[in-house]
């Protein structure tokens, strides 16, 4: 496997643990109060959906010409990364509030018993909040199946290692049977945005008719600068909320912010 | 709004999301990258200021409309 093909399928697995571990939450959280035959379905369509998505687009990107789908994609990504990573900063500086697994599977749980009772059979609610779950968090992930894929014509890898950050985080959650908050969420989602901004830079400069120095090899020089950037800019924002904290704190960059100030 | 405009809305939020300038941004550097290259000067160094400048205006942009 070459380090690009490593890239995509690191990128993409971390993509996929956060989303899903995000998903499972809901799932857990209206399964365990009304209907598991109804979460299990709920979560059987968006699989189909999201599949269908995957193999219906797959196709129609890779056969573009690979200029055009470098700089279409290219573009696309970096700007779906730039996304990520400026909510990752402003996570880990501490503006905006972190995902915490437990208070929102007890948000969802409330608000699943406010729903009324379960009926018996098929339930309409849980099915609802398990599709509309597993769908909306899914589609991110399509996304950078889909991007990341075509660009090295490799959809089948990214699909594979999807899917398997999808059965590994079910294994845990069925395994803990509670939502997965020790899993370093705001961390992985910081790697996941610099990954995706520098991959959408490198792919989208070539599609553009820029050769980088170096070829494939300058990715070991984009990712670091990218990295080494987004840290800074989450210091300096951590430095100027709390001056006193940022001189004694010192830890991984997306974690060891202070309290956030505002919800999401 | 029709379904048409629904799904387009949808579909600009999510790739787009509520930050446009960045967008744009990226936009206007590929386009200055193929300008360049297409003189046949290299083109490399156009996007790595530019997406480092594009994050950290980003950044401010939003960490000031939180504050």
């Amino acid at each position: 496997m070459s380090g690009a093909e490593i890239g995509l399928a690191l990128s993409v697995f971390l993509a996929c643990t956060v989303e899903a571990v995000e998903a499972l939450t809901i799932v857990l959280a209206v399964g365990a109060t009304r209907s598991w035959s109804s979460a299990m379905s709920g979560v059987g369509a968006a699989t189909v959906v999201l599949a269908a998505i995957v193999a219906a687009f797959g196709p129609a990107l890779t056969s573009l010409p690979i200029d055009q789908l470098r700089v279409l994609v290219g573009g696309l990504l970096l700007i779906f990364g730039l996304q990520w990573l400026r909510k990752a900063i402003l996570r880990s500086g501490g503006v905006k509030a972190k995902h915490d697994e437990l208070e929102i599977f007890a948000e969802e749980r409330e608000a699943a018993r406010a729903a009324g009772a379960s009926r018996p059979g098929f339930d309409g609610y849980t099915f609802t909040i398990a599709f509309k779950g597993v769908l909306l968090e899914g589609l991110e992930v399509a996304f950078i199946v889909l991007t990341f894929g075509a660009n090295q014509h490799r959809v089948a890898l990214a699909a594979a290692a999807a899917g398997l950050a999808v059965l590994l985080v079910a294994a845990a959650g069925a395994a803990a049977r509670a939502p997965l908050a020790r899993v370093p969420e705001n961390t992985m989602k910081f790697a996941v945005g610099v990954m995706l901004s520098s991959y959408g830079m490198f792919w989208g400069a070539e599609g553009a008719g820029a050769s980088w120095p170096g070829g494939d090899a300058a990715l070991l020089a984009i990712i670091p600068a990218i990295l080494a950037s987004a840290v800074a800019m989450a210091w300096i924002l951590r430095r100027t909320l709390h001056p006193a904290a940022t001189a004694e704190a010192a830890g991984p960059p997306a974690e060891a912010a202070e309290p956030a100030r505002v919800s999401a | 709004m029709t379904r048409a405009e629904a799904f387009f809305r949808g579909l600009w939020e999510f790739v787009v999301g509520d930050d446009w300038w960045t967008a744009l941004g990226v936009v206007i550097a590929l386009a200055l990258t193929a300008l360049i290259a297409d003189a046949a000067i290299a083109a490399w160094w156009v996007m790595p200021p530019a997406v480092i400048g594009l994050l950290a205006l980003s950044v401010r942009r939003a960490a000031r409309d939180r504050l």
